[in-house]
């Protein structure tokens, strides 16, 4: 009698443990809510996750035809697990070659060198093409902070303002007009509808 | 922690460059009974620092330092303080807010100029004025009239216009190649065209002695003309013809009208206007495929510009750059903030990736990006700050960096009138009036636009851009727009 207690309350504690691995750590990685914590979490030397092959749908933006707005286009990206993390990854792609017919409103050569949080503003460090490279003109520069900011912030609810640095610096302007000296939110207003 | 402390530093590494204070800010002259002397300043950011030691010696004050800040005994027996740690001085029971703190290099402490103006003066006992536009502190009772002189030639007629404010009596006298305008005065505050280069008049300067006008005669002076007229606001108006040799043209009978509209403006009106030509020196802006450069369309209309306002307005007018030279954004808000002008415009041509791209379009600030602090500068007026020894005072408290807030509402009027100004005689873009965080806008003290005039990456409008006949286009819009502005201001 004494014995089959033991190996029911053996089964019951092993049974305990499954639902305590389930509940914890199995079903918060595969649907992810970030574990980090979201204070200044660096990405740069994330490891790559085994999740690599997943990928998800991010808005991106690109400059529509008539060279006056941006456009929404569905990319996908590959999947993170974390905040920063995801954040990176629409970044890089928001920095790849634009899909015909559109352009893309960043200079060509143009990189993310880091990507952190604090709270929920984020802090976008890019390579010194994005100001070098840039042709000038108050237009263009607003389409290339707005395709970065608002890639960022419509993909990552998370994160409610961005502010881009250059070079590791925080900066004044890119190219003269816009101010970059604190983060800002998310503007649909350079946007146009979407074409598909 | 480790990224924080990084990125502190990467904030602070952009820092460093303004930290060492440059002196290339034009020296204040201080008159007195005793004569002229100097006052060196240099530019910390946008503000005019002078050596506390320096003011000290020039107005006989002693300085000493203590817990509270900088104790000024004046001549008078009264004291000043000013605060070391924040932009505030105290003089008789009153607290004075002045646009940065005292700083200190070696030894020596450096303070705002507008120390003297705010802080020292009305303690000071005897008459003393600073006058930061034309870089003048005056002490003691001199008569320092402001003079302002401008020249239009008409045909074979050259009109010199001599406002003088408040009126003074003066004399006119000739010699071979030059007429003096001596005045009754002590000094002058003059603003006067220099070299002008034409046939008639070569230059109008600073005379010989402390109130005088030169005006240098040209090749082709043949006779003259002076007469005076009461101008507005109780100024005098002394205007002097000029013609060539008679027999060659006789000189034409005066005309009924003044020439240029007079102006001592009444307050709240456009007395000053600050232009700031876009980009410059190193900084070229945005470039057209044939090579046309941004800095270079925007020097060359502002100046046009000037020159329209000035000669059809008499509006005294600024520009931020008049050569092709690097300035930076904070340096072009704060040559409008100096002046106090009325009206700050920033031009510019714009750029696309898209070379169909084209047409003016018309910026001012959005305030949105700037969050709770500029939306409660924008609905305030002023703030009620505590005195020393108890109660409160209002004062104007801004934050210079937001001083655009205030001016919002009267920013959308400019922009507006500006872009319909375009869109009656120009290619104007569709969205014609934007609003964006535009960092040269943000610290203007003062009704404030960015004016893009179309697109150099679009190839007709490159053309049509580097040409005199769409520049002068421009130039009429802007001028229509000011004046529409002011009129609706009235």
């Amino acid at each position: 009698m004494t014995r089959s207690r033991m190996i029911a309350a053996g089964a019951f504690a092993a049974f305990l443990l499954l639902c305590v691995w389930l509940l914890f750590i199995v079903l918060p990685r595969r649907y992810g809510s970030d574990p980090a914590p979201a204070a200044a979490a660096p990405v740069a030397a994330a490891a790559p996750a085994p999740v690599e092959a997943r990928r998800i749908k991010a808005t991106l933006y690109y400059v529509a035809e008539d060279g006056e707005r941006l456009v929404e286009v569905e990319r996908d990206v590959p999947y993170a697990t974390s905040t920063a993390e995801q954040a990176r990854r629409i970044v890089e792609e928001q920095l790849k070659a634009a899909p015909e017919p559109f352009v893309s409103a960043l200079p060509a050569g143009t990189t993310l060198r880091a990507l952190f949080l604090t709270g929920s503003d984020a802090y976008v460090d890019l390579s010194t093409e994005i100001a070098s490279g840039h042709p000038g003109g108050s237009r263009e520069e607003i389409l290339a902070v707005y395709a970065v900011v608002n890639a960022v912030a419509t993909n990552l609810p998370a994160i409610s303002r961005v502010q881009i640095l250059v070079g590791g610096r925080e900066v004044d302007t890119l190219a003269g007009h816009l101010d970059l000296r604190r983060p800002l939110q998310k503007n649909l207003t350079w946007i146009t509808a979407a074409p598909h | 922690m480790f990224f924080r402390s990084l990125f502190a530093l990467a904030v602070l590494a952009t820092l460093q460059p303004a930290a060492p204070p440059r002196s290339d800010a034009a020296a204040y002259t201080l008159l007195s009974r005793e004569g002229r002397r100097t006052l060196p300043v240099r530019l910390a950011g946008s503000v005019e620092m002078a050596a506390l030691d320096d003011i000290a010696k020039l107005l006989n004050i002693t300085v000493r330092e203590d817990a509270g800040g900088l104790v000024l005994s004046l001549p008078s027996g009264q004291n000043v303080v000013l605060s070391t740690s924040q932009g505030l001085a105290s003089a008789g029971g009153r607290v004075i807010s002045l646009p940065a703190a005292p700083t200190r290099d070696g030894r020596a402490w450096f303070v705002p100029i507008e120390a003297v103006g705010r802080a020292i003066a009305p303690a000071y006992g005897t008459k003393l004025e600073l006058r930061k536009p034309s870089r003048l502190i005056i002490l003691g009772d001199l008569r320092v009239p402001q003079v302002v002189a401008r020249h239009e030639t008409t045909g074979s007629t050259a009109r010199v216009t001599v406002d003088i404010q408040p009126p003074t009596a003066h004399t006119v006298a000739q010699d071979a190649k030059t007429f003096t305008v001596r005045f009754e005065a002590d000094a002058l505050d003059a603003q006067l065209p220099g070299a002008v280069g034409r046939e008639l008049v070569s230059a109008i300067r600073a005379g010989e002695g402390a109130a005088e006008v030169a005006v240098d005669l040209g090749p082709r002076f043949g006779s003259f003309r002076s007469a005076e007229q009461p101008g507005e606001r109780g100024a005098t108006r002394l205007v002097i013809d000029i013609f060539s040799p008679s027999g060659e043209a006789p000189p034409p009978p005066p005309p009924v009208e003044p020439l240029p509209l007079p102006e001592f403006a009444p307050a709240g009106a456009v007395r000053t206007i600050v232009i700031d030509p876009g980009h410059g020196g190193d900084e070229r802006g945005a470039r057209g495929q044939a090579g046309t450069l941004e800095k270079d369309i925007t020097l060359s209309v502002a100046r046009r510009l000037k020159t329209a306002i000035e000669g059809r307005l008499g509006i005294r007018t600024i520009l931020t750059r008049d050569a092709d030279r690097t300035i930076t954004l904070d340096e072009r808000t704060a040559v409008a903030n100096n002046n106090k002008a009325d009206l700050f415009i920033s031009l510019h041509a714009n750029a696309s990736g898209r070379t169909a791209a084209a047409g003016a379009e018309v910026f001012y600030l959005s305030l949105a990006e700037y969050g709770e602090e500029a939306a409660r500068i924008a609905r305030s007026e002023s703030d009620a700050v505590p005195v020393f020894g108890g109660g409160t005072r209002e004062i104007e408290v801004i934050l210079w960096d937001m001083a655009q807030a205030r001016h919002i509402e009267r920013s959308a009027e400019l922009a507006k009138v500006i872009e319909a100004a375009f869109r009656e005689k120009l290619p104007t873009s569709p969205r014609g009036v934007q609003q964006a965080p535009l960092r040269v806008l943000v610290g203007a003290n003062m009704p404030a636009v960015l004016v893009e005039m179309g697109f150099l990456t679009n190839a007709p409008e490159e053309r049509a851009l580097s040409g005199d006949a769409r520049q002068a286009d421009i130039v009429q819009v802007l001028y229509d727009a000011v004046v529409r502005f002011r009129e609706a201001r009235r």
